[in-house]
């Protein structure tokens, strides 16, 4: 058996420092030092997967401690994953993540795109854009129900201004065709200028030289942005898409405040139904199971997506 | 020796130690909602620290998060609350798995008979299982869902002349449902002094318990039923009746045609901003209400009315809230908190407790002459405790509650299917609910 990581860590540890510390090999020098982040890891994260996992095969249920605990097998799994219900949640889950995300990363491009040029005003922009994401999330959630109120919510005002039409007659958290939009407005407005900022980097990344060589070239300047922008600030751009899946995947707070998952089931997010049958309904057991489906889905598809990443750095 | 007789020892030694002056003062936390009945709690709690020499803490949390907080607390064995205003229906649940102290021994040591208290708050509140002699708290705060209307628009005399030309009938308290949603429908969108107003506010919200405790005041009137009175736990034909679906349907109806835009997710909070304000003719609430409506400089001092929900086809009910003050096991300083208890029941601390805005339901307080006429919403409060109904109190009351909850605004709200598939449904998701339980 071999320990290559440890190895090059009791490689790296200086000298004087092994010899200070007489009577211990680099090795157990090594192992001091890594050990409680080792015991942290295992305490934090993995033994409370463990027992999750464990849980999940069980009727437990937090709320009646005193009731039996059977072992029901794989009965949890197959009902969460014959409920058309919790299927309905994954759906209006993947509208709210696809949507959140090709608006944020339009028009988070756009604008990192403009405030990359040089203009007065540049900085105090940048600072107006990017105060939403300072806010929290409740508070955005508490304010947009105002914003879509029919009676008095700006919201209304804006598109009867532009539309003619009553802003009463339409109400954006009570119906069940806009209420999926109202969502996605709202934290399209919020999380837009933290793609802004990493689409920013990407931006400021990329040498002057490259395009002063396409000018010289007499490349155009959507040729130099379709070949050389575009491709060079791809990783920050997919950077910027994993970490608003993985967010959005567990958005909670901001969509309890707006429409508190309604109408109906029409906006109730995976993460909502979740804690909805963990600590609401105590089923302790069966949202385990519900957890570990939405692990393995979220752990599944970043996997795959970081290795596409990590394709287009290469590259 | 047994318990009894040690609680009756206890019991006595409190007695001996008198409420003034313990020996060791204690920090008490009382856990209740943030809500206006819980600022005059404070107050009243004043007299017991100044009489007992214990010194009172309150933790309140706002209602669409009251029940998740606390019950997480209960079930995680917390100590933060000595003494817990909890929800009518966690009684079951408190009781089954042992988050409350009984009381009976208490109250047999300390002459509390539960006898002096309104009858539905006994059995709302303090019993479980219902209907037999096991006391878990103490009534603490009567309350029930009321309508309040602005009388001032009511008696404008050209809407009294529009109304009657319309309906037939003088533009006054509905004696029915009906009569309620022809009214709500009246003022829908009408303009008065300038403004838009709307119909009825009712309650719609989907997170916690808003839709139910809305959508029972018409169930209830119109043949809703939880069970089979004769067999516990058969729900077919009596949760889906004709009558059931029908007042679901009538529901519907009073949301698509009598309510504000967006109230689609409205509770107490919402439809007391929206009364206040000036965009509602009629809202429906808690009775805890009333004394911020009467202390409201724009709609209280005689601008409105109060009424009990109006009758149904199938009779006239009210759904049932408020709370009973429980003892929590997991509290080191139960003594004290049941001294606290004590106090609470005396006749003059529940009638200053009325004083201050709080809802007493000691009958000494409630059935005194001068009780109905203290203040303008008095009757309405007696006349609804008298046909009150209340939710499921089992210890799965949790999951029977979201499953109509999102049923219900399923189908009111979202329009999905039909009023008798949503009925159907929640018969089938309380019937698994109950046989995960083994009641049936």
């Amino acid at each position: 058996m071999t320990h290559a990581p440890m190895e090059k860590i009791a490689r790296a540890t200086p000298a004087p420092v092994a010899r200070r510390i007489k009577g211990l090999s680099d090795r157990a020098i090594a192992w001091i030092f890594v050990a409680p982040s080792i015991f942290l890891l295992l305490a934090v994260n993995i033994f409370p997967l463990i027992w999750t996992i464990r849980l999940s095969f069980t009727n437990y249920r937090v709320n009646r401690p005193n009731r039996d605990v059977e072992w029901v097998g794989l009965r949890n799994y197959e009902r969460i994953l014959t409920d058309d219900g919790i299927w309905a949640t994954m759906q209006a889950t993947a509208h709210f993540l696809i949507w959140t995300i090709v608006l944020q990363v339009i028009i988070g491009f756009a604008l990192a795109y403009l405030i990359n040029k040089k203009f007065k005003g540049n900085d105090l922009w940048t600072t107006v854009i990017v105060l939403p994401m300072m806010l929290s999330p409740a508070v955005v959630g508490n304010f947009w129900t105002f914003l879509y109120q029919p009676q008095i919510g700006l919201f209304n005002y804006v598109i009867a201004f532009f539309t003619g039409a009553d802003p009463a007659s339409f109400s954006m958290i009570g119906d069940v065709n806009l209420a999926p939009w109202a969502i996605v407005i709202a934290d399209t407005w919020m999380w837009t200028p933290f793609v802004m900022l990493i689409c920013l980097a990407g931006l400021r990344s990329i040498p002057d030289s490259i395009y002063e060589a396409a000018e010289c070239d007499r490349a155009s300047k959507w040729r130099q942005f379709w070949t050389i922008t575009i491709p060079m600030a791809l990783p920050f751009l997919m950077l910027a898409v994993l970490f608003r899946g993985i967010e959005n995947f567990k958005m909670f707070d901001l969509v309890v405040q707006l429409t508190g998952g309604g109408p109906g089931n029409t906006t109730t997010l995976t993460s909502i139904d979740l804690k909805r049958e963990a600590f609401e309904r105590w089923r302790t057991g069966y949202s385990s199971a519900y957890a570990v489906i939405l692990f393995v889905t979220v752990f599944g598809l970043a996997s795959i997506y970081v290795k596409a990443l990590n394709k287009v750095k290469e590259r | 020796m047994n318990k009894k007789f040690m609680t009756t020892v206890a019991s006595g030694a409190l007695i001996a130690a008198g409420l003034s002056g313990a020996a060791n003062a204690e920090d008490l936390t009382l856990c209740w909602a943030a809500w206006d009945p819980a600022n005059a709690l404070v107050e009243l709690s004043k007299d017991f620290e100044e009489k007992s020499g214990h010194n009172m803490s309150f933790e309140f949390v706002p209602w669409p998060n009251f029940a998740d907080r606390m019950l997480n607390e209960l079930n995680s064995g917390g100590q933060l609350c000595d003494l817990m205003i909890g929800d009518s229906q966690w009684i079951g649940g408190g009781a089954e798995s042992g988050h409350y102290v009984k009381l009976n021994d208490f109250f047999e040591a300390e002459g509390i008979t539960m006898d002096d208290f309104i009858p539905a708050t006994v059995t709302g509140y303090s019993e479980w299982p219902k209907g037999s002699p096991n006391y878990w708290a103490l009534p603490a705060f009567g309350d029930v869902v009321g309508w309040t209307y602005r009388k001032d628009w009511f008696e404008k005399p050209e809407l009294q002349a529009e109304f009657k030309e319309k309906y037939g009938r003088d533009l006054g308290v509905p004696a029915t449902l009906e009569e309620l949603k022809d009214i709500a429908e009246f003022f829908q969108g009408r303009e008065i002094d300038g403004n838009t107003v709307y119909g009825a506010a009712i309650y719609t919200e989907r997170g916690s318990e808003g839709i139910t405790m809305g959508v029972t005041n018409v169930l209830y009137n119109y043949g809703f039923q939880y069970e089979n009175p004769d067999q516990p736990y058969d729900l077919e034909g009596y949760v889906n009746s004709e009558g059931a679906v029908e007042g679901l349907e009538f529901y519907k109806a009073l949301y698509d045609v009598g309510t504000p835009p967006g109230s689609s997710n409205w509770y107490m909070g919402e439809n007391i901003d929206a009364y206040k304000s000036g965009q509602v003719a009629l809202q429906m609430n808690f009775a805890f209400i009333w004394p911020g409506v009467e202390a409201d400089p724009n709609v209280g001092g005689g601008k409105s009315g109060y009424f009990p929900n109006p009758a149904g086809p199938a009779g006239q009910y009210a759904q049932l809230g408020g709370q009973g003050i429980s003892v929590v096991s997991y509290s080191s300083k139960q003594d004290a908190a049941l001294e606290y208890i004590k106090w609470f029941a005396q006749p003059e601390i529940q009638a200053r407790w009325w004083e201050l805005g709080g809802y007493s339901a000691l009958k000494a307080v409630v059935e005194d002459p001068g009780f109905a006429s203290s203040q303008p919403y008095a009757q309405t409060f007696l006349d609804s405790m008298a046909i009150v109904k209340d939710f499921w109190a089992e210890p799965a009351y949790a999951d029977l509650l979201l499953a109509m909850q999102e049923k219900i605004h399923d189908y009111v709200i979202a329009g999905n299917g039909t009023a008798q598939e949503a009925l159907d449904g929640l018969v089938e998701e309380w019937t698994i609910i109950f046989e995960d339980e083994g009641k049936i």
